[in-house]
């Protein structure tokens, strides 16, 4: 068990709180570094999706873990960088400036698609937003003019200020920078008075209003941020790919974004990484299994089915997903032998609009 | 000009008249309470003063100024905060972190700035964390700083979501029953704490409360509602006396 004791108040807003976190992410820092050297070409494949993944699941989070607004629309939020990404190329926009435009042009569909969150809650605000999905996989799908319809785009490899980055060791390393950006803003935000009024809006919505919190003010501005991101990611996802069409930007594409926050871990950017990892590990652990099961068991289509079965035990056995799990593992280590069930409950916050009286 | 004040308020939801033409005036500095028996309607008329309902009818003024018809963040934004009834503090955040919420009306950042943590936001955030210090301090919740509010028990809790309150620095601070679930010595404390308020402070107090100990011992003046009008008005002891009100509670003699 660590106990810190504090004796300033930059302490509580530093990014490490302490030697042993420096320590460790320092050492990842190094590992994610000298990747190209350690990881084989297939491992490097894995490593991009991993990043890429990771932003969108940063965006996800800020969203619908610090937010509390569940989106299953952040389909169409990638598409639309990655299509923005991909049509600015083809008019020979340089990267920097059409990465930007990405990010910005997915932040202003953000505003509008939270505009509905200013007025329906809950469960319905899921649905709109689904049905944005839908909406714009339609349109992506007929606006053959403009996006090749259901033949797609194909996209050249990035190239900044004319050096091309071919190999995948070049376009790790954009990843890398770009994920660390996004995350740094994440963190950044988290700690300053628009990440806790995100946070308040999250846990109670009447009380955050009485602090002076403009509820709606800061709904749209964390759709507009957390569809950025996804545009960041979507743009660098049409890169990785080099070939995008409507059917990568389906709902099933929603119903895994959505996954890697839940399964990762509600209220943790942390979660947002493991949750990452997972989703694009999982395929690769289900194809073993069917090398194991007799031929015809698994079915095609298993991928969605797992995913689903997961989702369901996770939120019903460990609501706090990996990066909770991960925490209880270390409070059982740190507090050995005096670890005991139930520390980390939750108290359950349903009647919420009973309380209010 | 009054400091704060509601002149023929009232509200209904679908037939229940909630609270019906009700007016008093709070002067600057002093401990206001409102009185009643249950479903009274004194929390509503809370909810109407946050503009959490809107008003049927009726007009709320503070410092001059018609509450009536701003958005609700508007009103923390004057200087009114509250506290709740039921307690309706961010759960899964830490004592701390509620406090940082309270300051939100005082924040001098902008969005851009934020994400970049600029040395400016990191100035913002050492003096808000100052600011919220003092009420630490002066609540005694220096125990319980990095605590996620969910595991405390319901006693402290309390204290925590009045400490957010005067995290705000408010000119008017509302508390909806401010003792009610606490024992005799919570109870002792929060006394001495709303005396505290009013004179070191020096905010205004407008509560709502059914322990009449505590009600005598740190009120100015007395409000008694039932079914949503008033039916008296002085000092404590006045309306604890006063006909109607024992009436009220105790039922119409026979
Ligand atoms: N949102 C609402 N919808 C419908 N009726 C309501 C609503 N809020 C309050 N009421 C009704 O208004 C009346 C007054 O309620 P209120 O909560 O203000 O009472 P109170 O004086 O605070 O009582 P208590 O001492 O129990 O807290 C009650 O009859 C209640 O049922
Ligand atoms: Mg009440």
């Amino acid at each position: 068990m660590r106990f810190i004791f504090k004796t300033d108040y930059e302490q509580d807003i530093r990014l490490f709180r302490h030697g042993g976190q420096r320590f460790w992410y320092g050492v990842l820092a190094v590992l994610l570094l000298l990747a190209p050297w350690w990881a084989g070409e297939y491992v490097m494949s894995q490593l991009h999706f991993i990043l890429i993944y990771s932003i969108v699941g940063f965006g996800l989070m800020m969203l619908t873990g610090f937010t509390g607004q569940v989106s299953l629309g952040h389909a169409a939020f990638l598409a639309v960088g990655a299509y923005t990404e991909a049509l600015l190329q083809a008019a020979g926009v340089p990267f920097v400036i059409s990465i930007g435009c990405a990010a910005l042009f997915t932040a202003v569909l953000g505003l509008i698609v939270g505009l509905p969150a200013l007025r329906l809650k809950g469960i319905y605000l899921t649905i709109a937003t689904l049905a944005f999905n839908v909406i714009v996989e339609e349109i992506i799908a007929r606006w053959h003019s403009l996006t090749g319809g259901n033949e797609g785009k194909h996209l050249k490899p990035v190239q900044i200020l004319g050096w091309k980055l071919e190999s995948d060791a070049e376009f790790y390393y954009l990843c890398l920078v770009l994920t660390v950006i996004c995350c740094l803003a994440c963190v950044n935000l988290l700690r300053s008075p628009t990440g806790r009024a995100f946070v308040a809006i999250r846990d109670s919505e009447v009380s955050a209003s009485c602090m002076g919190v403009h509820l709606a003010k800061y709904k749209t501005i964390a759709f507009a941020f957390s569809a950025a991101l996804t545009g960041i990611g979507g743009a660098l996802y049409a890169h990785k790919l080099a070939f995008i069409s409507p059917e990568q930007f389906t709902l099933f594409q929603s119903i895994e974004l959505i996954t890697i926050v839940i399964l990762g871990g509600i209220g943790f950017l942390h979660g947002a990484v493991l949750g990452a990892a997972f989703i694009i590990v999982l395929p690769q652990l289900i194809s073993i299994a069917k090398g194991w099961l007799p031929e015809g068991l698994v079915p095609a289509g298993m991928q969605a089915v797992v995913f689903g079965v997961i989702l369901v035990l996770v939120i019903i056995f460990e609501p706090l997903g990996l990066y909770g799990r991960w925490l209880k593992i270390r409070a059982w280590f740190e507090l050995f032998p005096f670890y005991r069930k139930g520390m980390f409950r939750r108290q359950k916050s349903y009647m919420k609009s009973e309380r209010l009286r | 000009m009054s400091f704060f004040k509601v002149e023929h308020l009232g509200i209904r939801f679908g037939g229940v008249v909630a609270v019906d033409n009700v007016g008093f005036e709070v002067k600057r500095g002093e401990v206001f309470t409102i009185i009643g028996p249950n479903g009274a309607g004194k929390t509503t008329i809370f909810n109407l003063i946050g503009l959490i309902y809107p008003a049927t009818r009726g007009r709320i003024l503070y410092q001059g100024r018609e509450l009536t018809g701003l958005p609700p963040h508007r009103v923390a934004e004057l200087g009114i905060a509250r506290t709740f009834q039921n307690i309706e503090l961010f759960e899964h955040a830490t004592v701390l972190q509620n406090l940082l919420i309270g300051r939100h009306r005082h924040r001098r950042t902008s969005l851009w700035r934020e994400m970049l943590f600029t040395s400016s936001v990191r100035q913002a955030e050492i003096a808000q964390r100052e600011a919220v210090e003092k009420v630490i301090d002066f609540l005694e919740l220096a125990k319980v700083r990095d605590s996620l509010v969910a595991g405390l028990p319901y006693g402290v809790r309390k204290v925590v979501e009045l400490g957010r309150a005067l995290a705000t620095e408010p000119r008017l601070l509302l508390l909806d029953e401010p003792s009610s679930g606490l024992n005799p010595e919570e109870t002792d404390d929060m006394a001495f704490w709303i005396e505290d308020i009013k004179r070191h402070l020096g905010i205004t107090v407008l509560m709502v409360e059914h322990d009449m100990n505590l009600v005598s011992r740190v009120s100015d003046r007395v409000l008694a509602l039932n079914m949503g009008s008033v039916i008296a008005e002085g000092t404590a002891a006045e309306v604890q006396a006063h006909p109607a009100v024992v009436e009220a509670y105790l039922g119409k003699a026979a």
